[in-house]
Formats: structure tokens, sequence, C-alpha cells
């Protein structure tokens, strides 16, 4: 019998039918339906599954679901959005449109948005500090590093 | 339907004639289907605003459906740069048939739709004519990306994203190194996933992720290999390459000089696709009344080709297999995926009925993976009086494609695995008219005198490898214009009047001119920092590209700034292209300051993003891009910028420092080592 392990994500409570060493990644993707948290390594070395815990960007891939049930809670890039309109760092990428593939953008827009909410309006060198766990193999990185240094000056 | 051909109709549309296949109407839609993929290019929205001009339709009321084989229309592989250039054409022909048959726009928007739904699907494109060329109205304009936005908000697009009804995930185990077999695998107790083995093929399927990936550990500890092949010494692969045996390609030969007075030779290691997802596909085996049915789900870029491996390897008969294209992370040429769909396959055929969603790990994604293949190059020239009199351009090379059926076998690694095995021919190289691989960019576009152009591919390899993005043009292109900068060095002159001085192509020199005012040519700089510029047009037929690059070297080669100036023709996505730029010579300055695959005699070692690192976001330079304004034919952006990248950041290096580097991938080490060498 696979035990349940209770979590916040997004702000809502839910009980799901994981071992507590389950990354999750796994949780959110095949549990809950989540998909815009990326599979990109497995190894917390790419950014590609970044959610926030307490407010912290952590690659989801790495973190127990027991973790995460310890914390207040998580937030994906689903739950970024408020009132159906896009985070601003959302809104910048698309103004820009800073992606090509955009596999790397979800975790990217979950860092962005965990610097924002301590730096509200971080320099470009901030900015690419901040996104130094994230890789994009497009090549995309200074389209990116601008969307997010004018969703922080927007505000 | 029989008709006789009576217009002249575009390549594509001739190999697909009936209207069906490339649109038709759904939900107040006009739908359009192509053969092209969407890699992240951007193609799915150029060809879009295409389709709606040549509609006369706003690029609202057109919805781009993804490739399918078995109702969309087969235009080969999305590769080389020439998708608009192939599909562009066969969309204009198409919405011109259609505002033929049905009058056009005229009356309200949902009228013509509705006129174009009462067309037959089976009207012969080629036997009807054309409307007169619709007015650009989308096409010239930078419309935003019609997949950004799923992949901005996180929702689901891409292939791992698929969650069918009954959905089995999958899971393979490839061999310990390369050319290893499966000696014995142990016995082990694995509830709730289910073992499939055929030969040296391994793999787990179950409805559960976490249990697969728990019982692949398992099977790993329990399976024991063979030895494999042995591999060549990663510090000396010129030496290598040179030793053959080689199919050797003669390019041309005008009497160019047997004993130069000039010679210089460069190299590049393997590198590694580093797509940032790891391959993926989606299969389902159903046994009807029918007879099998087989559907497959593939990033694949050439989806028509997998669906012949996929039925050759098999021994299925014709109209079984069904692939259509989802979309992963990006590609940049022939990686894992087709090896993906097959892995799926195998295990899809083992649990009938279920779709098998299979994924690759990372490590799997950068050592099975096909690499682009490591090359040398010695160039030779005999300058008179300032002036290049005689040219040699030598290229050693392992073959730039292992794609899909092209050497006449499936192809797919998996296949090679099987206890029946189709093994995996030696890569090739795709034709010279087709561009080449080894030897493409190889013949300089200078007036150089009489040349001697030769390639040599060596046709024995451990390693497989195939097509990445520009194949054989980023060694050749940057051995072409570092040995450009060595010669105006020796002739007294400066690298862009040296250059200039030796093209007659004016639409050349226009780019090279402009890179060089919008980079700051002869401009002072700080100290340690260097300005250098490469430039190129693209398989000799395809665009003009010129770069300047800025480079810092302190104890890092520090990319700081390219200037990129390009001459695409018609640019039907001003920002879609600059976008395809700034991402090119990006990831070209990855690959030259930065990326090398790493092995030992056994097995590769760069497994993970740690040993096969890539550059980050703190590294990437700033990028200028300006397009030249053309009503020319266009020629595609994405593969333009590599190698005048890679020579603009060598020849910055040599301004910065004195020093040249000739063997990428021009790190900090590399420095040292030049440094050392000429002391
Ligand atoms: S998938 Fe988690 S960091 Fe790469
Ligand atoms: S947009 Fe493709 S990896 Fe970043």
């Amino acid at each position: 019998m696979t035990p349940t392990t209770r979590l916040c994500v997004n702000g809502e409570t839910v009980d799901v039918a994981a071992s507590e060493d389950t990354p999750l990644l796994t949780v959110l993707r095949d549990e809950l339906g989540l998909v815009g948290s990326r599979f990109g390594c497995g190894q917390g070395l790419c950014g590609a599954c970044f959610v926030l815990l307490d407010g912290v960007a952590v690659p989801s891939c790495q973190t127990p679901v027991s973790q995460a049930s310890a914390s207040s809670g998580v937030v994906t890039v689903e739950g970024l959005p408020e009132g159906g309109t896009p985070h601003p760092v959302q809104a910048a990428l698309l103004e820009g449109q800073a992606a090509q593939c955009g596999f790397c953008i979800s975790g990217i827009v979950v860092r962005a948005a965990a610097l924002l909410s301590t730096n509200p309006a971080p320099s470009a060198d901030e900015v690419a500090e901040a996104l130094e766990h994230n890789l994009c193999r497009c090549g995309v990185q200074r389209r990116i590093i601008d969307a997010v240094v004018s969703a922080g000056s927007a505000r | 339907m029989t008709a006789t051909p009576e217009v002249s109709a575009p390549q594509h549309v001739v190999a697909n004639p009936a209207l069906g296949t490339w649109m038709s109407v759904a939900d107040g839609s006009v739908v359009v289907q192509v053969g092209k993929v969407e890699l992240g290019q951007g193609i799915l929205t150029a060809l879009a605003q295409i389709a709606a001009d040549a509609l006369e339709l706003p690029v609202t009321a057109v919805r781009m459906r993804a490739a399918h084989t078995a109702d969309g229309p087969d235009e080969g592989l999305t590769a080389g740069s020439l998708s608009v250039l192939q599909a562009g054409p066969a969309l204009r022909h198409v919405g011109a048939v259609v505002r033929a048959l049905t009058g056009g726009p005229g009356g309200d928007l949902s009228s013509y739709v509705a006129r174009i739904a009462g067309l037959d699907p089976a009207t012969d494109l080629r036997a009807v004519t054309p409307a007169a060329p619709a007015r650009a109205s989308a096409v010239g304009r930078s419309e935003a990306r019609l997949d950004l936005p799923d992949k901005v908000l996180g929702r689901p697009r891409y292939l791992a994203d698929l969650r069918p009804e009954g959905l089995r995930h999958g899971r393979v185990l490839r061999p310990a190194v390369p050319g290893a077999t499966l000696a014995d695998l142990a016995h082990v107790d694995l509830p709730g996933v289910k073992v499939v083995r055929d030969g040296s093929f391994v793999g787990v399927v179950g409805p559960r992720e976490s249990d697969v990936d728990t019982a692949l550990a398992r099977l790993a500890a329990a399976a024991t290999w063979s030895d494999g092949s042995s591999l060549p010494d990663e510090d000396d692969l010129s030496a290598w390459l040179r030793s053959g045996p080689h199919e050797e390609i003669a390019v041309l030969d005008e009497g160019g000089p047997v004993t130069p007075t000039h010679h210089a030779s460069y190299s590049k290691p393997f590198l590694a696709h580093a797509s940032i997802a790891p391959s993926c596909a989606m299969a389902r085996w159903t046994t009807g009344q029918t007879g099998d049915r087989l559907h497959v789900w593939s990033h694949s870029q050439g989806i028509h080709a997998l669906r012949d491996a996929i039925t050759s390897a098999l021994g299925l008969g014709e109209g079984v297999v069904t692939v259509e294209h989802v979309e992963n992370a990006g590609c940049y040429g022939h990686n894992a995926a087709d090896d993906a769909a097959f892995d799926a396959v195998l295990l899809a055929r083992a649990t009938p009925g279920s779709p098998v969603l299979t994924r690759w790990s990372r490590s799997d994604e950068l050592t099975w993976g096909p690499l682009s293949p490591p090359m040398t190059a010695t160039l030779g020239a005999d300058l008179v009086g300032g002036r290049i009199r005689g040219w040699s351009h030598d290229v050693w090379s392992l073959g730039h494609t292992s794609r899909p059926g092209y050497a006449g076998a499936p192809g797919l690694l998996a296949a090679g695995h099987r206890a029946d095995p189709s093994p995996v021919p030696p890569p090739t190289d795709p034709p010279l008219a087709a561009g080449g691989g080894t030897t493409r960019n190889s013949v300089p576009i200078y007036a150089v005198g009489p040349r001697r152009v030769t390639g040599h591919r060596r046709t024995m390899t451990p390693l497989r490898t195939s097509a990445m993005r520009a194949l054989g043009a980023y060694l050749n292109v940057f051995a072409i214009e570092s040995f450009m900068d060595e010669l105006a060095l020796s002739a007294g002159a400066d690298p862009v009047a040296f250059r200039l001085a030796h093209l007659d192509d004016p639409r050349a020199a226009h780019v090279v001119r402009r890179a060089a005012d919008l980079g700051g040519w002869g401009r002072p700089l700080p100290d340690d920092t260097g300005r250098g510029i490469g430039f190129a047009r693209y398989k000799d037929k395809g665009a003009w590209c010129a770069v300047v690059a800025e480079v810092a070297v302190d104890h890092e080669v520090r990319v700081r700034r390219l200037t990129v100036v390009a001459d695409l023709g018609l640019v039907v996505n001003p920002d879609g292209a600059r976008n395809q730029l700034e991402g090119g010579a990006t990831q070209a300055t990855s690959w030259t300051t930065t990326e090398r695959v790493r092995f030992d005699r056994r097995r590769i070692t760069s497994d993970d993003w740690e040993t096969y690192p890539i550059l980050g976001f703190a590294a990437a330079p700033l990028v200028s891009v300006e397009l030249v304004d053309s009503a020319a034919p266009s020629v595609g952006a994405g593969e333009a910028a590599q190698g005048p990248t890679a020579a603009a950041i060598a020849n910055a290096v040599h301004h910065a420092l004195g020093v040249r580097v000739r063997d990428l991938p021009l790190n900090a080490d590399a420095v040292v080592r030049a440094i050392e060498s000429t002391e």
C-alpha cells in the first residue's frame, strides 16, 4: 500500500499517494497533473524543474515529497499568475518573445519570480547571477535577462 | 482523381498534390498542416503568416496543426535552414488555389471559411490555375510566436506532458559502454513493472514512473555486459581522424597549390546536442481485426523517414505505422529523438493497447545520442604582393549524418541491440548538392586564385556521429576565417580590408562592412580585450552572415559582445529571425569556448551538466543583430552564425593577446597552451 502524503500546492491542500522519498517533481507531474515543472536532468543541475518551497526556488527533482510536506507550501509555475493575469515575469517574457523551445522557461520564471520578491528591481548582472543554476540551450540567455529586468522596472 | 498537370507547382505541392493534405476547416478556423516541425525556431508561426497571406486571412483565423504521417504532407526533414524556402512556396500555391476556387475572401470571414470548408479535399493542387499572388500583410511583421504562451505559462505542450488514459511509463537500460553486449541479466523481482528483453535491449514498463525508475536501477545492477569497443585518445583526435580509412570527397580542383607557402591546421572536438530535455517518445500498439496498428508520438525532425525506418526494422506492412510530431526541447540536428521513438515502440509492442511514454535519462542523452563529429582541417595559401594566389583546404571528419534510413538501414539505436540486430551503419554525409557534411562551406567565398578542396571522411568510428546545426560548416568556416586573419597579418593588412579586397560578391561585402561599422572596428579597446571578425555565406547559397566579437581574456575567455549582420533575403518574421541569429551565435559561443565531449578509452565520461558544461547566463554575450533589408528569396537564419561566431572569437583572442588558438574549445587552458608554444 502506498502511503499518503499531505502537502500544499499553489494554495490548495492535497493528499497524494507517494512514498516519502518520491521526488516532488514526480508527484507534481504524475499525481497532480502539474506538468509545467519540467524534467531536464533529475540531478538538480539544470533548473527546468524549479518550484518555490517556502518562497525559495529549489529543484523539485531533488526535493523529496516529505520535505515539501513539511514546508508551508509549494508554488509551481502554474501557481504564479494571479487572478488569471500572468506573473510580471511571464508577461515580460512574452512581450520580449524571450524563448525558443521554451523548455527551460518554467524554471526560469520560478527563479526570477523569487528574485523579484526579494529584489524588486534587479540589474542585468543580478538577474544573470540569480539564473546561475538555470540552463538554456537555445541561447536565449540575453533576451531572458532583459525581460526579467524589464519585469522588475515595470513594477 | 486523375488530372493532367497544367500549372507549374512548387516541389512540395507536386509531392503532396491533394488540397486536404495541407488544409481543412475545423471549429471555424482554417487548419493548416505542414510537414515541417516546430523545434523552438518559430517555424509554425512563420508558416502561419505565409499561409494567412496566401489565403488573404488574418493570422488569427489560421490554426497550425503538427506534422502527421497519416494525413499531412511529407516535406522531408526539418533541417538545413530550408523550411521557409520549401514550405513557403507550397503554402503560397495552396492559398492561391483556394482563392481561385472560392473566389477569395469577399463577404464576411465566416462565409469565406465556409466556402473553404466546402472544397473537395481531393482537389489536385497541380490542376488548378492559382489566383494571382496575394499582397504581403502578415509576412514581414514580427508576429508573436503562437507556441510561446503555453511554454511561458507552464501549460502542457511537450511530449513528456502527454497523459492519455491508461498511460504506461517506459525506460531502457543502455549497455554499460559503447559496443558492449548483454552477457547476463540476473533475475530480480520487480513488482509492478514488466521487463522487456530482446537480445541486448532491456527495457521496463509500468504504470508508475517511480516504479520504473527503481526497476531500471535494479536491472542495471543485475546486468553483466561484455567489453565494448575501444575509443580513440581524446587528446589526439586529429591524428586519429587523419589515420583513416577514409572515403575521399573531391569538392574542387583547379590546380590549387600542393606546397603552399602559408599553412595552418584547425580542429574541433566531439560535441553533444545537449538539449535541455532528454529525448522522449510515446507509442501505442494495438491489435485488432484489421491487423496491427502502431501509433508513435515523436519529436523527430523527419517523421516520415522515422515511420519508414520503424516499418522496415520490424518488417511491418505499409500503412501500419503512423507517426505524429509533438514538441520537445530544442533540438539542433539529429539527436536521440528517433532512437527514443523506437525504444517506445519496442516497449509498446510488449504491452499491447497501452500508450507507453519512454524518456531517456540525462546521462543517456549526453552519452548515447548521436554526437557532432570531431574535425580537423589543414589550409594552405600562397600570398603574392599582399593578395592570395592559390588556396588549398583539406578537411578530415567523421560522417555528419546517421539519420534513419540514410544509409539504407533503419539506423535506430535499439535496432542494433536486438537479438536479431539491424546495426546502425557508419555515419555518412549528405550529398554535395545538399550542402555536403564534412565539406560544407569548405570552398572559400573569396577570390583566391586556383583552389583545391578535398574532404576525407573517416569511415570507422566506435562513437556514432550525426548532424548538428551547420554540420561541417562550423569547423570549415572557423578554419577559413581564422586563416584569412593569419594571412592578413602576413600581408600586413587590416583583416576587414583584406577580406573586402578578396570579395567580389556585393551582398557579402555589405554584411562585412556593416558588421565592422556596427561592431566598432578600429576603435580603441581596454587592455586584454580584442575584436575579431568572421564571415560566411552558409552552404554557399544561403544566408550571408558576418559577426564581430569583442572578447576579454583574463583568467577566462569572456565573449562580451557579438555584433551580427545577416542578409536573409525577404524576412517573414524579423523578430523571429533575430531570435534565431542571437540564439545561434550564443550557442556557438558555448561550443567554441566551453564544450567538449570527454571520454576515456572505454566510455564517454561527460555524462551530466557538470562534466558537459554549457554557457550559463552570466557568461552569455550581449548580441545585437541587424538584418539587411531585402526582397530577394528567403533563406534560413538558424545555421548562419555558428562558423562566423567561432572565427570572430578566435580572431578577437588573437587581437587581444597576439596568440592564435587553432584547436577548440577556446578556453583558458587553450590560451595558456598557445602562449607557451610561442615562447
Ligand atoms: S530536472 Fe531538476 S534540476 Fe534538472
Ligand atoms: S529556450 Fe530552449 S532551452 Fe531555453
